[in-house]
């Protein structure tokens, strides 16, 4: 289980390969990459800045990855957040999870991004023609990590 | 009691700084009461952000968390990662 939040790009096949090397029992690997686009609400985006709160960052990250792993049976995840300035285009996100079957790769990667987006404490600003403006919560955001509630195996 | 604030995002632009160590009088033991002792102090955009967020220790906390001398207290706007 590895949390890294880097300024710096990230290989995303070196990330995979890496996450399941030497390890016959994985079966499965899912993994969600998300990337800076051009466009938000209706503004086109030329530049982005993600702040986060150094220390409670990797804390909260740590957290949701561990209770991945309470309620699915996988073996390894991965997550890497870069912060500092981005541009459209590039990779802002990775979240990985090794496992024997898919279902429970599937589920363990898309319960970490959800819970990395109302959880974990990052915030982008982003540079727009209209000026720089940090962008807002959604609501959608808050509904996709309350679908996880309460725990599935209960 | 001393505690450490941190503000970020929006926030931390509104007030015009990332953070201060504040002094707090006795009887104010949560992080509401710090919330409206700072608002009273000068720091008014912690009233008017909304859905205001807050961490004790690096721990996502609510209003009635309790604070203690030394504690890192940080005030936050919704996050909005990944």
């Amino acid at each position: 289980m590895a949390v890294r939040v880097q300024e710096a790009d990230f290989d995303l096949g070196a990330e995979l390969t890496a996450l399941r090397a030497g390890q016959p029992r994985v079966g499965a690997l899912a993994s969600f990459l998300g990337l800076v686009r051009d466009m938000n609400e209706g503004a086109g985006v030329s530049e982005m800045t993600l702040e986060h709160y150094p220390g409670m960052t990797e804390k909260a990250l740590e957290s949701i990855v561990a209770e991945a792993k309470g309620r699915w049976d996988i073996y390894d995840a991965l997550v890497i957040h870069r912060v500092g300035r981005l541009l459209p285009c590039d990779q802002i996100v990775l979240v990985a999870v090794t496992s024997a079957h898919r279902g429970e790769a599937f589920a363990a990667c898309e319960f970490i991004m959800d819970y990395l987006k109302t959880r974990a404490p990052f915030w982008k600003r982003e540079a727009t023609p209209a000026g720089a403006r940090w962008v807002d919560a959604r609501d959608s955001d808050d509904s996709a990590a309350a679908r996880w509630e309460p725990n599935p195996k209960e | 009691m001393s505690i450490q604030v941190l503000y970020f995002a929006g926030l931390k632009e509104a007030l015009g700084r990332s953070g201060e160590t504040v002094d707090l009088p006795t009887g104010i033991s949560t992080v509401g009461g710090l919330r409206e002792w700072l608002v009273a102090h000068g720091r008014e955009p912690l009233a008017s952000t909304r859905s205001l967020r807050c961490a004790v220790n690096q721990e996502m906390a609510g209003l009635y968390a309790p604070v203690a001398d030394g504690d890192e207290v940080a005030f936050f706007p919704p996050v909005t990662g990944g």
